[in-house]
């Protein structure tokens, strides 16, 4: 089993998925049970990935690789690193946690519903391990599917809209990643991932393959100019499309930069890297001032994920700038920070969410003037609210500190003036977070309807109660994390500084 | 010895959690009982700390507890540095802790979430700990927004009240702004120290090369990006708008958090930092006109104030320019010699007040009250002690810790000094001023209680008047106790720096006649005579003849309305920063967001789709001839165009 276990994480969530839609939507229970079951199963596995790691080499672990379409010499190949294991177990993570949370919430086709997240979390896992490029373009497209349809059928009133939004957008993007990959392929003759970082590339390649990727994945994170999707998605997302969307699915395009265009566009990531720098920077501040006006609960969270995946870009590229070969820790703060802010982040937009999804069951409304004075009926509930906002807000001792805090100790030495920018977060996205809980959950209660509800019950509790646990962990003791990527970002840092030309 | 430590830190903690998760369930008399012996413990060891490292004089402690991170060679750990600045710290916050813990018992009886209240204080003193215990900036960073957090929860307790609320996140919002650039200090600090570890730092620094940034060099902006943070927490001007606001919350946490330890985390920083500031000139002037500043300004908005706590607020800001001020001229022994006096007798001030509202029933309105004397001997007499060491009457507390940094002032050489010393000392007049008012006020002259308070006046119970006789006792003796030893023998020369030439210590130590001798030659100075006047104002307006203070209230409208409106502060952030904000947002949002790039860019390259897919619709009509009859007529046109026309044509004429 050792050395097929990426196979078994990517295949039993989709064959259990598929397995799940034979049962039924009709025998609710047996559904539930079995889907929790099921991604119980798989992230016990996916454990193994994280005991079984060696975290002292950068080269790939578990890896399976066979023939797939030999022709064209493209491979099943899949493996794990020091940067995709983490992610591929937030992954796992997040899939059981979302389907306890849809226990009661969800009626309609219910077994369609919990096998859609489990076929893409198969999907997802494959995307993070696939080291073979078209194996990684199938899944990343594939991964589309599930979650358009998640959107598209268990969505809010205008939910057609925002899938179709979500699916052309995104793909939109993936479309120029396919044309580089194709083109990268005519030059090396193999679609391998690795192989593609020891390709040489002119300058001029290298600019067109890096924009085609950065199209790509700039969609996906998303980056300022192009995330207008993500509210919008989010906002009609049931609460459990919006959990994987924001815990997994936006760090598809962080992980993109890490496994593609830093590693193969060394020079022309190097070349544009202040561009890519100031679009984060645009993230962080400009969309700190529009969360803070938003009136719907979700479109707020939304945008306060745009503003903290800005912390990712920022941090990866912040690297040529930082980088000083008598202090290379610098650079390694900016990348590993940037890690750790994908997986922080993985934790809280999915508790913040979650903690949304909680109001939204009861009331069945997202806006913020609907609430206040939450606190005084659901006290336990507000306990878990405050924390994972304060998480988002920043604020040390959780996990939403660690990534910033290194990727703005990182920023200083690469440019002063990026981390003043980078760091009126501590402002902004504890005035958009604070105050969004002091107008829902202090105060004394406005809407009698408010005053009926009732506290978290034992599975809201429960689900809450693990990712205030994960928030607090990485937040105190962030080093076990940093641990397993290092010698793989080590890695990546000297991929990045190599030229390709 | 390490454990004595970790005991200190982790069971005020487990008070918290126990109290935290199991208050419901264990009761409230489990719930005081297990929080205050938390504290207890901590206070008894913080005691044997004091003992061990500033009596007996042993080395400091420094060492790393656990790695929190390790980044090729960087290393952030969580972990302790106990030196002598550090046991005072552990003892004053043990202290007035545990007389609050103890205090809370009795105030806060019938609030229902009493267990809760418990805890907060608890985890409090826990982050407070951490704070001053800490041998690194993260950690360092960590406590100070800890306490934030709790302040911000303490604050805004009683969450029913709109203003509690409000203020609650006010505090948090200006405390982060001061966090801002607390923590690029901090980023500047590792970039060019290479590391968090204070002692690394410290030493790196002194050595490193000092580069320019922004027309300044590099230890002056670290120093006064790090006293940004120290003027958020220490709410100096204007970071100072939050404090005021902050007496929101229930009295215990005004004087444990808003009064006696939390605000004071910036006097400590700075000291923390003195091998740093010590470098920087320019920083230490600015340190110490912004103390000044506060001291002066901020004591003078307390004379117009009529709540009590409010007035007690104002004051807490004027003592704490004082301290600025000091660790301006570097005098830190004496800002900390000062923090800690100020400590026990505005905590004692504070509960005092509590008591006073407990009695009134929450009636805070100075205005409604007179006379309290008779009805509340306790108060009365802690009180008096309070507000003598307040405003430095010889011999109590106040009187030396205050003296001492206008002396210091005197001698320093920093630019602009006279100016603050005329500064400083004019505040002495002014804290004698409010703070006689406002005991006249509350406890002298008739009585203007209200008829359905004036029933239920009697002292508090004895939970709340056993802390306010504890917290007199060192409100009268401390300063006379330790002047000596604490500045002048060496209990805090090594944990901090004082560069060559800023002299105030060492002319303060020459000019030093022992404890009682101040008191002998307090008489011959400028700040006595500045009290008494203060004392005398204040009688004169408030017992004598009060319609002299209408009368002044109406002569000097302007004067009174610039006080009254806190120089125009509130409102000042509630156009720019509040309302300015909003508005930008909603630009950003509207316009920028959902106009611009969503509806134009995005929406309208779909719509552009479907606009040319209308175009060209008619076009595929289906039947054939009409294709037919395009091919042919495009055919025609490309044959025209490529025998007879174009650069090359294939006939030529």
């Amino acid at each position: 089993m050792e050395n097929a276990l990426l196979s078994l994480l990517i295949c039993l969530p989709i064959l259990g998925g598929a397995g799940i839609i034979l049962i039924g939507d009709e025998r609710k229970n047996t559904v539930r049970w079995t889907s929790l079951v099921l991604s119980i199963l798989v992230f016990v596995l996916s454990l193994n990935l994280w005991t079984g790691f060696d975290s002292s080499t950068h080269l790939m672990q578990f890896v399976e690789k066979s023939a797939w379409i030999s022709q064209f010499d493209i491979n099943y190949h899949v493996g794990v690193d020091g940067i995709s294991m983490p992610l591929i177990i937030l992954t796992t993570f997040s899939t059981v946690l979302v389907i306890v949370a849809s226990w009661e919430s969800i009626q309609k086709r219910l077994a369609h519903y919990m096998a859609a997240f489990l076929m893409m979390e198969g999907l997802i896992v494959g995307v993070f391990s696939a080291l073979d490029s078209i194996l990684f373009y199938v899944f990343w497209e594939a991964s589309l599917i599930p979650m358009l349809l998640i959107v598209g059928i268990w969505g809010g009133d205008n939910r057609i809209y925002a899938a179709i939004k979500f699916f052309l957008y995104t793909f939109l993007g993936s479309v120029f990643m396919l044309i580089s990959l194709i083109y990268m392929y005519s030059q090396s003759g193999s679609f391998g991932v690795l192989d593609m970082h020891n390709l040489s590339l002119s300058g001029t390649e290298q600019a067109w393959i890096f924009w085609a990727f950065f199209i790509a994945f700039a969609v996906k994170v998303p980056m300022f100019p192009v995330h207008t999707w993500l509210p919008d998605a989010h906002v009609q997302a049931p609460t459990g499309g919006s959990v994987i969307l924001a815990a997994i699915m936006l760090k598809m395009g962080g992980y993109g930069f890490f496994r593609f265009s830093l590693p193969i566009t060394s020079d022309a990531a190097l070349q544009f890297s202040d561009i890519v720098i100031i679009l984060s920077l645009i993230a962080i501040v400009y969309i700190g001032f529009v969360a803070l006006v938003q009136r719907d609960m979700k479109k707020l969270i939304a945008y306060s994920s745009i503003s903290h995946m800005g912390f990712v870009t920022l941090g990866v590229f912040a690297l040529f700038l930082a980088y000083n070969p008598q202090a290379p820790e610098a650079a390694l703060l900016g990348l590993e920070g940037a890690m750790v802010q994908m997986i922080s982040h993985g934790f809280i937009s999915a508790a913040m969410f979650l903690v949304v999804g909680v109001l939204y069951d009861r009331l069945h409304s997202r806006e913020i003037a609907t609430y206040g004075g939450v606190i005084n009926s659901m006290p336990k509930f507000t306990g878990f609210a405050v924390l994972f906002a304060m998480a988002n807000a920043g604020l040390p001792g959780t996990s939403g500190f660690v990534g910033e805090f290194m990727v703005i100790l990182g920023a200083v030495q690469a440019n002063i003036w990026y981390a003043v920018l980078a760091a009126t977060t501590l402002v902004l996205g504890a005035a958009y977070t604070l105050w969004m809980v002091k107008r829902v959950f202090w105060g004394a209660v406005t809407n009698p309807k408010v005053a009926t509800l009732n506290d978290i019950n034992g599975r809201e509790f429960s689900v809450l109660v693990i990712l205030a646990l994960a928030v607090i962990i990485v937040g105190l003791y962030p080093q076990p994390i940093i641990e397993v990527m290092h010698v793989s970002i080590e890695h990546l840092l000297n991929q990045a500084l190599t030229s390709k030309l | 010895m390490q454990n004595f430590y970790l005991t200190i830190v982790l069971s005020p903690l487990l008070g918290a959690i126990i109290a935290g998760f199991f208050g419901r369930i264990l009761g409230r008399s489990a719930v005081h009982t297990v929080t205050i012996l938390g504290v207890l413990i901590s206070t008894v060891l913080s005691l044997m700390v004091f003992n061990h490292h500033v009596l007996q004089d042993n080395i400091a402690f420094n060492q790393n507890l656990y790695t929190w991170m390790q980044i090729g060679g960087l290393n952030m750990s969580v972990g302790f540095l106990v030196d002598n600045l550090t046991s005072v710290m552990l003892v004053v916050v043990s202290f007035v802790s545990l007389m609050v813990h103890i205090y809370t018992i009795g105030y806060m009886n019938h609030d229902k979430d009493y267990t809760k209240f418990f805890s907060y204080i608890s985890l409090f003193t826990f982050s407070m700990f951490m704070l001053v215990m800490s041998n690194n900036f993260m950690q360092l960073f960590f406590g100070w927004e800890a306490v934030g957090l709790v302040s911000y929860l303490l604050i805004g307790f009683w969450h029913h009240k709109e203003s509690a609320v409000e203020a609650s996140l006010k505090a948090f919002l200006v405390n982060r702004v001061g966090d801002f650039g607390f923590l690029l200090g901090i980023g500047l600090v590792l970039a060019f120290g290479g590391s968090l570890d204070y002692i690394e730092t410290f030493a790196s620094l002194n050595s490193a090369a000092n580069p320019t940034l922004w027309g300044m060099d590099l230890i002056t902006v670290i120093c006064l990006l790090l006293f940004v943070g120290a003027m958020g927490k220490s709410a100096q001007v204007p970071l100072h708008v939050w404090l005021p606001g902050s007496m929101e919350g229930p009295t215990p946490i005004s004087a444990l958090i808003h009064a006696a330890t939390m605000v004071t985390a910036g006097i400590f920083m700075v000291s923390r930092m003195s091998p740093l500031f010590e470098m920087s000139d320019v920083a230490l002037t600015v340190v110490m006109i912004v103390g000044a500043i506060t001291a002066l300004f901020m004591g003078l908005l307390g004379i117009v104030q009529n709540d009590i706590k409010r007035v007690v607020a104002y004051s807490t800001l004027s003592q704490l320019g004082y301290m600025t001020v000091a660790l301006g001229v570097s005098a830190y022994s004496v800002a900390i010699f000062h923090l800690m006096t100020h400590a026990f007798f505005k905590a004692l001030l504070f509960l005092g007040a509590g008591s006073v509202i407990v009695a009134m029933h929450h009636e805070q309105d100075i205005r409604q009250m007179g006379g309290l004397k008779k009805h509340m001997p306790i108060t009365y007499w802690t009180s008096l002690i309070g507000t003598l060491a307040l405003i430095g009457f010889p011999g109590f507390a106040g009187f030396y810790s205050k003296d001492m940094i206008i002396e210091a002032v005197h001698f320093s050489q920093l630019p602009y000094s006279n100016w603050v010393y005329y500064a400083v000392l004019f505040g002495v007049f002014i804290t004698a001023f409010y703070s006689l008012r406002m005991f006249f006020l509350v406890f002298h002259g008739k009585s203007r209680v209200k008829h359905e308070n004036a029933q239920h006046l009697r002292e508090s119970p004895l939970s709340i008047t056993f802390p306010l006789v504890m917290l007199a006792i060192p409100s009268a003796v401390i300063g006379y106790l330790t002047i000596e030893p604490m500045l002048f023998k060496g209990w805090l020369d090594e944990a901090v720096t004082v560069a060559q030439g800023h002299v105030s210590m060492v002319e303060l130590k020459q000019h030093f006649h022992g404890a009682l001798g101040m008191i002998s030659h307090a008489i011959q100075t400028a700040p006595f005579w500045m009290m008494l006047a203060g004392i005398a104002t204040a009688w004169v307006f408030s017992l004598y003849k009060t319609q002299w203070a209408d009368w002044m209230q109406a002569t000097f409208k302007r004067t009174n309305y610039v006080l009254k409106s806190l120089y125009g502060f509130d409102r000042l952030n509630e156009i720019v920063f509040v309302n300015g904000v909003k508005k930008l947002g909603n630009i950003l949002w509207k316009v920028s967001d959902s106009t611009l790039i969503d509806s134009i860019v995005v929406n309208g390259s779909a719509k552009l789709v479907v606009f040319i897919g209308a175009i060209i619709r008619p076009i595929q009509t289906g039947y054939i001839y009409h294709y037919a009859f395009f091919m042919i007529f495009s055919l025609l046109v490309i044959l025209t165009w490529a025998l007879f026309m174009g650069n090359r044509p294939l006939l030529t004429f």
